[in-house]
């Protein structure tokens, strides 16, 4: 029998270690293949300049983003006869900046769909370990559960509840998470149902682990990279449905800035104001598309065999 | 074998169907207040009398459990309940707007496999191509972009600036349609009304369009992919050996076996056709379903959404079941 | 001599990977004569299946048949243009693929199969009665069970209307062998048809195969990794090695009298029943990477006889005795010398 320290804290001290190296080197290896797909990267670097503006809104613009004039109403855009240098994307229908009211904007969509996300996986990736690891009863509880809230169409589910529940940016979230650990669940249930029956596993059982320690620090780390991948994808879909439920009215109110609410007021005005409408609308048709390209980017790099679905 | 398939399926509906309408019901108890004090904040003085009254005719007095199964058995015998903001039963409103969503959602889905097969298929067949890449971006693009913007921007494009089409509604205002189906085109067609069918199209093509859009995108990109990997698949080879011309090899060999992926993708886009469909409605000022929804909405108009949202879920659901049994004709293999 | 059925000459075959190009099949020369049942021998990725899609041009994009010619009854198939090249695959040249269940499609019917082979070169057009009173259909659907029967199918009719995955193993091969034969053509390519299946089952569809060459008179080309499979059932051999032939010869005399050290080296990991509890010899190593191939003979890492010279000569396949040729250092500058004597 060799000789350890009783406590065991050496040997633990250099798996940290390792586990640090290794990480670090999977982190260097996928730096690289990132910028071997100059596409993806172009999509992160978009992303990154969206959340850049969110977090540092009251630098970059010197406007108020709920505050208007009524003397400069429908600014607009400088390049067009009659526009501002002030208002380089003109103003809205209560003389408020535009590109302001955008920046500011990029806050609810981007915290709604990291919100969302981040809420989806917990649960949906919590319950489905539980679920695929031991079955059982609680399995088929939830996974009927899940399966009655796909009979719902995404959108629907999500405006019915809406309207039942209120507006609002709580509710949002919760109307949005309320489905959205489905696709989680389903994700990690399965992963865990095939995993489990690998040796490693085996392994670990004979060496006396416990179920738990199992899940968290044996499964998960193999499967952790398929969420990560999933949840980028997602992510944009959220965002999206975050401003369809705005536009309807049903999501962030006024005068908070929401991309969804800024289409919606401007579309009282778009016949003669074209600016107001179509503005916003396009910081989601920048910023979702590049979600969705890092993300595919993303899944190719740590998961191609998401691919095909 | 397959007959039985198929029941296994229609019976395998049924408990979802079941859980679908508690979950609705589960959502109405979530508002605030009961439907009595939402009639009331209708406005008008009633008696506490009358309000017992009302409460006991609607079984609220009763313990939710019984109120459940009244909801069910209602809703089994298709009485899904009494708008008090429109003084209708809600079958009959639903029933009124369907047929307006029903001709927009066939739109949207015929115009968007019209564009999304032709372009899967090529794309595949000539992967990498300019055409390839250059359809997959906008099939990328058209996946990420929200409906209400893209909708918006056609109009200020084709209706606005081009003067092409029309703005909104279904129908020029001058011009008379006798309703039989509801369904305009339908319509225009049985009447044999050229000037009606001929606005009834064009009032329908933008809509259909931005309806259809991220569909045909999804479909393509799916196809597409489930192509490439058919084409590489031996068989193909084989129907090349026996002396197959491309395109028989690409229509014949490939593409029937390419749909079987496709046609699942297909009914779930059902979905995004059946939720794009408020806010598209609301976009064009379509009069159908989705709009009623969003004004229900505003105006809390509970028995009203419950019902609507019954019958969007009911109509995924039957999409679905169809697709399955769509799957049990193309995929062999599932049919034993 | 009478006109061979197929004759390549200089056939190469390119495949442009990331690593650099890839000589699948490069400089091989071949005959088969009509009747003949050629065998084409190798370890996998070795070439020979690229040898057998370069014949019928079927070769995937990228690659692509650099240099050479395939003359099919005198005409280069090289040059020939798609639309004749169509009406030659299934009807003249047809073949047989390695794995049946992946290679007949999931979703026709396996008698609609056959028939579509039929169809598509109008076989069986000509029906003794004209058109509304024997309808093409039925005589089509005749000649369809004919051949299912000969290819050993029991039941015909009732599996006429049978999906593939419906079939056993053996019953996919056969249903792969009768749309081969449909058109009865004048030269069967056998790619590993036996592989998949069980030994028994193998006995069978080699019967089957043998009973076409003889009632038919088709040349085969079998190719296949089993060289006692091969010395059983051809006429004739050639042995590839990284896409290249090292030995070629009647079969006998190959097995009999192996003259490449790669073919001695296959006979060694040949079980055999009647050398009792002798051990079976693996050839060390593996099949080398096509990709950036070094000039020389590529067998050298896995040779037992190798030595410097290998890496620089450019070797030919020398003429040996009666009809045997092997490309090897051995027999190089004219001199013979024996393997015993070499080592």
């Amino acid at each position: 029998m060799s000789v350890t320290s009783p406590t065991g804290a050496p040997a633990i001290a250099g798996r940290r270690q390792a586990r640090l190296e290794l990480w670090q080197r999977n982190a260097r290896r996928f730096l690289a293949e990132l910028g071997r797909q100059p596409i993806a990267l172009l999509g992160g670097l978009v992303v990154l300049a969206f959340i850049l503006a969110a977090v540092f809104a009251p630098y970059i613009t010197a406007h108020d983003p709920e505050l208007g004039s009524l003397r400069q109403r429908l600014i607009p855009p400088v390049w067009q006869q009659g526009g501002a240098a002030e208002f380089p994307l003109g103003t809205d229908g209560q003389g408020r900046d535009l590109l302001t009211r955008i920046i500011y904007g990029a806050r609810i969509s981007l915290l709604v769909g990291f919100l969302t996300v981040a809420i989806s996986i917990i649960a949906g990736a919590g319950l489905g370990a539980v679920a695929g690891y031991y079955r059982g009863w609680l399995d088929t509880v939830l996974s009927r559960f899940a399966d009655l809230l796909m009979a719902f169409p995404f959108l629907i589910f999500a405006i019915a509840m809406m309207a039942f529940i209120g507006p609002g940016f709580a509710n949002l979230i919760l109307a949005l998470t309320f489905k959205g650990w489905v696709e989680f669940y389903r994700l990690v249930r399965g992963d865990i149902m095939s995993e489990k029956t690998r040796e490693y596993v085996e392994a670990a059982r004979a060496l006396g682990r416990s179920h738990p320690t199992i899940i968290v620090a044996e499964i998960l780390p193999n499967i952790v990279q398929s969420i990560f991948v999933v949840g980028t994808l997602r992510m944009g879909f959220f965002i999206v449905t975050e401003a369809s439920l705005s536009f309807l009215g049903l999501g962030i109110q006024p005068p908070t800035p929401a991309w969804g609410s800024m289409v919606a007021a401007g579309r009282d005005v778009m016949l003669t104001h074209w600016w107001v409408a179509t503005l916003p609308g396009l910081a989601i048709v920048l910023l979702v598309p590049a979600l969705n390209i890092f993300g595919e980017g993303l899944r190719d790099i740590l998961d191609p065999r998401l691919k095909v679905q | 074998m397959r007959a039985i398939k198929i029941l296994e399926r229609i019976l395998y509906a049924i408990p979802i169907i079941l859980g679908v309408a508690v979950v609705v019901f589960v959502f109405v108890r979530l508002t605030p207040g009961d439907p009595v004090d939402i009639m009331m904040g209708q406005g008008g003085a009633i008696s506490s009398g009358e309000i017992e009254q009302l409460r006991a005719e609607f079984h609220l007095d009763e313990p939710i459990t019984n109120q459940l199964w009244y909801f069910l058995r209602d809703a089994a015998r298709g009485d899904l309940g009494y708008s008090y903001i429109l003084k209708q039963p809600v079958t009959v409103i639903i029933a009124d707007r369907l047929p307006a969503t029903i001709e927009l959602a066939a739109g949207a889905l015929f115009l968007a496999l019209l564009i999304a097969f032709p372009i899967g298929i090529i794309s595949a067949v000539r992967q990498n191509s300019i055409l390839d890449r250059l359809s997959m971006s906008f099939a990328f693009l058209g996946i990420s972009m929200p409906g209400f913007w893209l909708g918006i921007v056609l109009i200020l494009i084709f209706a606005v600036a081009l003067r092409w089409l029309p703005v909104q509604g279904r129908l020029d205002p001058q011009i008379t349609l006798q309703q039989i189906t509801g369904f305009y085109v339908v319509d225009s067609i049985i009447t044999a009304n050229g000037p009606a069918l001929w606005s009834s199209i064009r009032h329908l093509l933008l809509p259909s369009i931005t309806l259809g859009a991220a569909v045909a995108a999804i479909v393509a990109r799916v196809l597409r992919s489930s192509m490439l990997e058919v084409l590489r698949s031996d068989y193909v080879q084989l129907a090349r050996a026996k002396g197959a011309s491309e395109s028989l090899v690409v229509v014949k060999h490939a593409l029937r076996n390419a749909l079987i992926p496709t046609v699942t993708v297909v009914g779930l886009q059902v979905g995004v056709l059946l939720g794009g469909n408020m806010i598209i409605e609301t976009v064009f000022g379509w009069p159908g379903l989705g709009r009623l929804v969003v004004d229900a909405i505003f105006n809390r108009d509970f028995p009203l959404i419950q019902g609507a949202v019954m019958v969007y879920a009911l109509t995924y659901i039957l999409a679905n079941l169809v697709v399955d049994v769509l799957y049990t004709y193309l995929n062999p293999r599932i049919a034993l | 001599m009478a006109e061979p059925l197929l004759e390549l000459r200089n056939l190469t075959t390119v495949f442009p990977m990331r690593r650099g190009a890839v000589n699948a099949v490069s400089g091989v020369n071949l005959r088969v004569q009509p009747g003949e049942i050629l065998g084409i021998v190798g370890e996998s990725g070795c070439g020979k299946s690229s040898v057998l899609l370069s014949i019928l041009r079927l070769i995937r994009q990228p690659g692509h048949i650099a240099a050479g010619n395939i003359f099919f009854k005198g005409r280069d198939l090289r040059r020939l243009p798609q639309k004749k090249m169509r009406a030659i695959r299934g009807n003249e040249i047809s073949m047989i693929f390695q794995d049946p269940l992946s290679t007949l499609n999931p979703v026709f019917p396996v008698g609609e199969q056959i028939r579509e082979a039929m169809r598509l070169h109008g076989i069986a057009n000509a029906s003794p009665l004209p058109w509304p009173l024997a309808g093409r259909r039925s005589h089509e659907k005749q000649r369809v069970l004919d051949v299912m029967a000969e290819v050993g199918i029991p039941a015909p009719e009732a599996r006429y209307r049978a999906y593939p995955h419906e079939f056993s193993g053996g019953m996919q091969q056969r249903a792969l062998i009768a749309i081969a034969l449909v058109c009865e053509p004048t030269l069967l390519l056998a790619d590993e048809p036996t592989t998949a299946l069980d030994v028994t089952i193998q006995a069978q569809i080699m019967e089957v195969m043998r009973r076409v060459n003889r009632e038919h008179g088709a040349g085969i080309i079998l190719v296949t990794h089993n060289l006692g499979l091969a010395a059983e059932f051809c006429d004739n051999i050639a042995v590839m090695y990284a896409g290249r032939i090292v030995e070629r010869g009647p079969a006998q005399q190959v097995v009999d009298n192996p003259q490449h050290p790669y073919t001695r080296g296959l006979l060694a990991c040949l079980p055999q029943i009647s050398r009792q509890r002798s051990r079976i010899d693996p050839i060390p190593g593996e099949v080398p990477d096509l990709a950036g191939l070094p000039p020389g003979c590529a067998f050298i890492p896995r040779c037992s006889l190798a030595r410097d010279a290998c890496n620089s000569v450019d070797l030919r396949l020398r003429s040996l005795q009666a009809n045997q040729y092997a490309r090897c250092i051995l027999y190089e500058d004219g001199v013979r010398y024996t393997v015993e004597e070499f080592s």
